[in-house]
């Protein structure tokens, strides 16, 4: 079954259990097992501590499970196939992954912080575990063997020495429910788990996991089947496309219905600072949205200048100061220090730009509504549009489709409340999709900061002391998922007050150093209401600026130590630390030199390597980028990378190699070029001309990747950890090639010939 | 003011009435009802919404569908078929291109018809027929990958 046949069913949980046949079952069950598995006699609801909540087994002993989370194009959900096929002794493509509607999955959170195995795996895990050792004691009874003497091979067990003595899942229990209760932790959402008595495999014994079967979206994308949430139709849907103000904070004063008079039906929805227009024909909406004359409200120029950016995040008043880590004898060992050295980072405000704008379709029936989301998080949005709506909450159905790319909290989860709102005041189901400007000027933006750090190294080169602090914009001025309308653009424009939540982070590393300082500090959004550049989570939030920051400033230690960048790391990490930045070093063939001396500085066009480490949650990268500078343009090229990535047990290295991939393209196309322009009233980036990604002709000519497997150790996620040492690599590689240290990101043409000319 | 304008859509006769100055994109989608190609940035600038009008790689966003009249219209889904697939798509599913995916048609109906033109091309010429193409999730390497993977196969 394609992931596409998954989509096109809308099926209740009674649907997809009595679809593969119910109700009969051809032996008798023992009596103490019967009371607990029972035909199937009508919809169950989702309750998290039944196991039928996570997992169904078909009368054909195939099984689905039910992941309350979503995969945004990396995999998640085979890898989630492939756990569970591996305890049930199935093969991962006899397991279906439901993971699409908020009526037939628990909320385990959404797709986050890549927990998507780390901790989406862990219930879907112990269900199989659970489900399984149920399976054996029915087993047990129908071939009158005891369980240790059963195998499961392929779905069917087998009781050893006794060949034809078989009975497979499906007879044992497909089409029914299990009936068995398991302990919840109580939790809902990303730490959601359910426990099991049941052992699970030992990693020796390991068949599935640790394979690469296909993903289950690709094929549906290639061949061009509806797959996207903006390919969802309901009959009598209207499209509708939102206005925003020209200038951040303004409200429609006056607004002329005559300028759109000549085209067909449109009605345009006007309240507060919230303004759009719905037309019957997508073109029709679109000529109105465009057409319109709006009078707009005078409003306060909230944003400073471009170029006073990083000294607006210096001088304003600190919001929040969090320590995370301070080690008494901190100030001592500085002032003790053989040397001393200090630097200041600065990375600019980026945009999700995903690929399409987001786009969401809602209907409201008989005091029910339906919402068709490329949200990451699809339960909490239902949370939001019952809210909105004033609908209980199970009165609403959100039905997960992917959307035009997915990297943390973009404009999807705003569009999907305007929606919701324009389906109400329209009376008839809307469609609304935004324009270029809606996901590039108007997506929730990740933030910008500047990063001081200062450590000192005793004589023998080792660092002793190090303090590391950020200031910057929240990472988190919205939630990461749209539960409450103060998250949204509209529930803003429509004067809820912000909910700003103070957040940021500092380096996730494990040098050995002795004494340290490393706090953040979190400073005031920049408009109070409805702003094109409040912050929320993108792709691995904070990491890339933090890192970008502490992996530049461990190089210029280096520099300073007269040390080579591999070894001066190595002297300050042991175990899985620095086998990784072994691994990465020696795969690309690092020549061990101090920075900067590769003696070629003199020619137009120059090269340089350059390592940078890091950690996010447990996972180690390493990464090794090899750059060119053409002197002359400034044009920086990140030619060739070698990555070593250790996320504990890998469950499917063919598409973990894709997803770093991607996230090191994605990390130099936000390292050499992402920027987002701004006036003092709005957002100039409004497309690809004026953000620009990385083009093909400038991608890598090579990312050879070491996947360090641990087979034994449990998963601690892949989605992101690779995007966060991509800046520093590159910006120590540039500084190897040139002698040039760049603190600024990203490193564009003009700012790297600025710097070699020594005006940066 | 509606106009009927046909033409053929992979390999079929189609009819819209509509504004000829609509782009292209909303006569395929909207009016005959397609899933691709996409709405990206409406500006020619991503290719999410390409397709091959008379064998040309085009991007729909800006094409006025009267630009289209009696012409031969080919989208992704015209390229080939599971059964049937054209050397790119097998090559996509082979290499696990995509991500998202949502920028497919662009990269996809580009090298179609690049390598129409140019059915051995080096990894520079393939680089440079896709240069423009935006594909945000980061999947480059892939899709060079797919492509040389189908050169090879033709």
């Amino acid at each position: 079954m394609t992931s596409t046949d998954i989509l096109r069913q809308d099926l209740s949980r009674r649907g997809i259990l009595k679809g593969t046949g119910v109700l009969v079952v051809s032996f008798a069950v023992p009596a103490h097992l019967a009371a607990a598995a029972t035909a199937v006699a009508g919809p169950k609801p989702l309750d998290p501590t039944q196991l039928d909540s996570y997992l169904a087994i078909h009368r054909d002993g195939s099984a689905t499970v039910f992941f309350g989370k979503i995969d945004g194009g990396q995999g998640t959900d085979v890898g989630i196939a492939q756990i569970v096929a591996e305890e049930l002794d199935l093969p991962a493509d006899r397991v279906t992954v439901v993971m699409d509607d908020t009526t037939r999955v628990i909320n385990q959170g959404g797709a986050s912080g890549s927990f998507g195995i780390t901790w989406g795996g862990k219930p879907m895990r112990n269900a199989a575990c659970e489900a399984r050792q149920f399976l054996l004691g029915l087993a047990a009874q129908k071939l009158k063997a005891p369980i240790e003497k059963l195998t499961v091979s392929n779905g069917v067990v087998s009781v050893a020495g006794a060949p034809g003595k078989t009975v497979s899942y499906g007879q044992l229990i497909g089409g029914k429910f299990f009936n068995v209760a398991m302990k919840w932790n109580g939790k809902i959402g990303n730490d959601l788990n359910v426990e099991t008595t049941a052992q699970a495999k030992k990693p020796a014994d390991y068949k599935v996991v640790g394979t690469s079967p296909r993903r289950r979206d690709v094929a549906a994308k290639v061949f061009a089947q509806p797959t996207y949430v903006t390919d969802v139709r309901v009959p009598g849907m209207v499209h509708a496309r939102v206005i925003r103000p020209p200038a951040a904070g303004a409200e429609p004063t006056a607004i002329d219905e005559s300028s759109v008079a000549g085209i067909k039906g449109v009605r345009i929805v006007h309240k507060d600072g919230f303004l759009a227009v719905v037309a019957d024909k997508e073109w029709d909406a679109i000529r109105a949205a465009r057409d319109l004359k709006v009078t707009w409200s005078q409003s306060p120029a909230a944003f400073p200048e471009q170029e006073k950016l990083y000294d607006h995040i210096r001088d304003a008043a600190v919001r929040k100061r969090t320590v995370e880590k301070e080690t008494p004898g901190f100030e001592a060992a500085i002032a003790g220090a053989a040397q001393t050295v200090s630097a200041e980072y600065e990375w600019p405000f980026q945009s999700h730009a995903s690929m399409g704008s987001g786009c969401a379709v809602v209907q409201i029936k008989d005091g029910t509504a339906t919402v068709w989301t490329g949200t990451q998080k699809p339960h909490y949005a239902r949370d939001g549009v019952a809210a909105l709506l004033g609908l209980p909450v199970e009165n609403v159905q959100a039905i997960w489709r992917i959307g035009p790319g997915s990297y943390g909290r973009n404009d999807a989860g705003d569009t999907v409340i305007e929606a919701a709102f324009l389906a109400q005041q329209i009376g008839r189901p809307v469609r609304l999709q935004g324009m270029r400007p809606e996901g590039i000027a108007w997506d929730p933006k990740g933030p910008a900061s500047i990063h001081r750090a200062t450590a000192g190294l005793d004589g023998d080169g080792k660092i002793v002391a190090y303090k590391f602090e950020s200031k910057g914009f929240s990472r988190l001025e919205i939630d990461s998922n749209e539960s409450d309308i103060a998250y949204s653009i509209a529930g803003q424009q429509w004067g809820v007050p912000l909910k700003p939540i103070e957040a940021f982070a500092v380096p996730d590393e494990s040098y050995q150093i002795p004494n340290r300082l490393m706090a953040w500090e979190t400073i005031a959004p920049l408009l109070d209401r409805a702003s094109p550049l409040r912050t929320s989570h993108l792709r691995d939030p904070v990491g890339p600026q933090i890192h970008f920051a502490s992996e530049s400033f461990i190089d210029e230690l280096a520099h300073a130590a007269n040390a080579d960048a591999v070894e001066f790391r190595l002297r300050h990490l042991t175990g899985r630390d620095a086998a990784a930045v072994k691994a990465a070093a020696d795969k690309f063939g690092w020549e061990s030199r101090v920075s900067g001396s590769a003696g070629n500085a003199d020619a137009d066009v120059v090269t340089g390597r350059g390592i940078a480490y890091s950690k996010r949650a447990l996972t180690i990268v390493a990464v090794v980028a090899e750059v060119e500078v053409d002197r002359r343009s400034g044009k920086v090229r990140a030619k060739r990378f070698a990555v070593a990535h250790d996320c504990g047990c890998i469950i499917n290295p063919g598409l973990l190699r894709n997803t770093i991939e991607g996230n090191i393209v994605q990390g130099t196309s936000r390292s050499l070029l992402e920027e987002v322009r701004f006036d003092r009233q709005s957002v100039t980036s409004v497309d690809w001309e004026t953000y620009p990604i990385l083009d093909i002709t400038d991608a890598p000519e090579k990312i050879d990747i070491v996947l360090l497997d641990h087979p034994e150790i449990a998963p601690t996620g892949a989605g992101e950890p690779s995007t966060r040492p991509v800046a520093a690599a590159i910006a120590n590689a540039i500084f190897d090639a040139t002698g040039v240290r760049l603190r600024q990101a990203p490193f564009t043409p003009d700012r790297m010939k600025a710097a070699l000319t020594g005006r940066a | 003011m509606t106009e009927r304008i046909s033409f053929q859509l992979n390999g079929r006769e189609a009819v819209v009435d509509a504004d000829p100055e609509m782009p292209l994109l909303y006569a395929l989608r909207g009016d005959l009802g397609l899933d691709n190609p996409h709405f990206g940035c409406g500006l020619a600038q991503c290719g999410a919404c390409t397709v091959h009008l008379n064998g040309e790689a085009t991007r729909s966003c800006v094409t006025p569908v009267a630009a289209a009249k009696g012409a031969k219209v080919t989208t992704l889904a015209g390229l080939g078929s599971e059964k049937h697939p054209h050397p790119l798509q097998a090559a996509y599913v082979e290499e696990q291109v995509p991500q998202c995916g949502y920028c497919i048609n662009g990269w996809m109906m580009t090298a179609a018809a690049l390598l129409k033109s140019n059915p051995h091309p080096t990894d520079a010429q393939i680089r440079e027929g896709l240069s423009g193409l935006k594909c945000r999730c980061g999947t480059h390497m892939a899709i060079l990958r797919a492509v040389k993977r189908a050169a090879a196969m033709a």
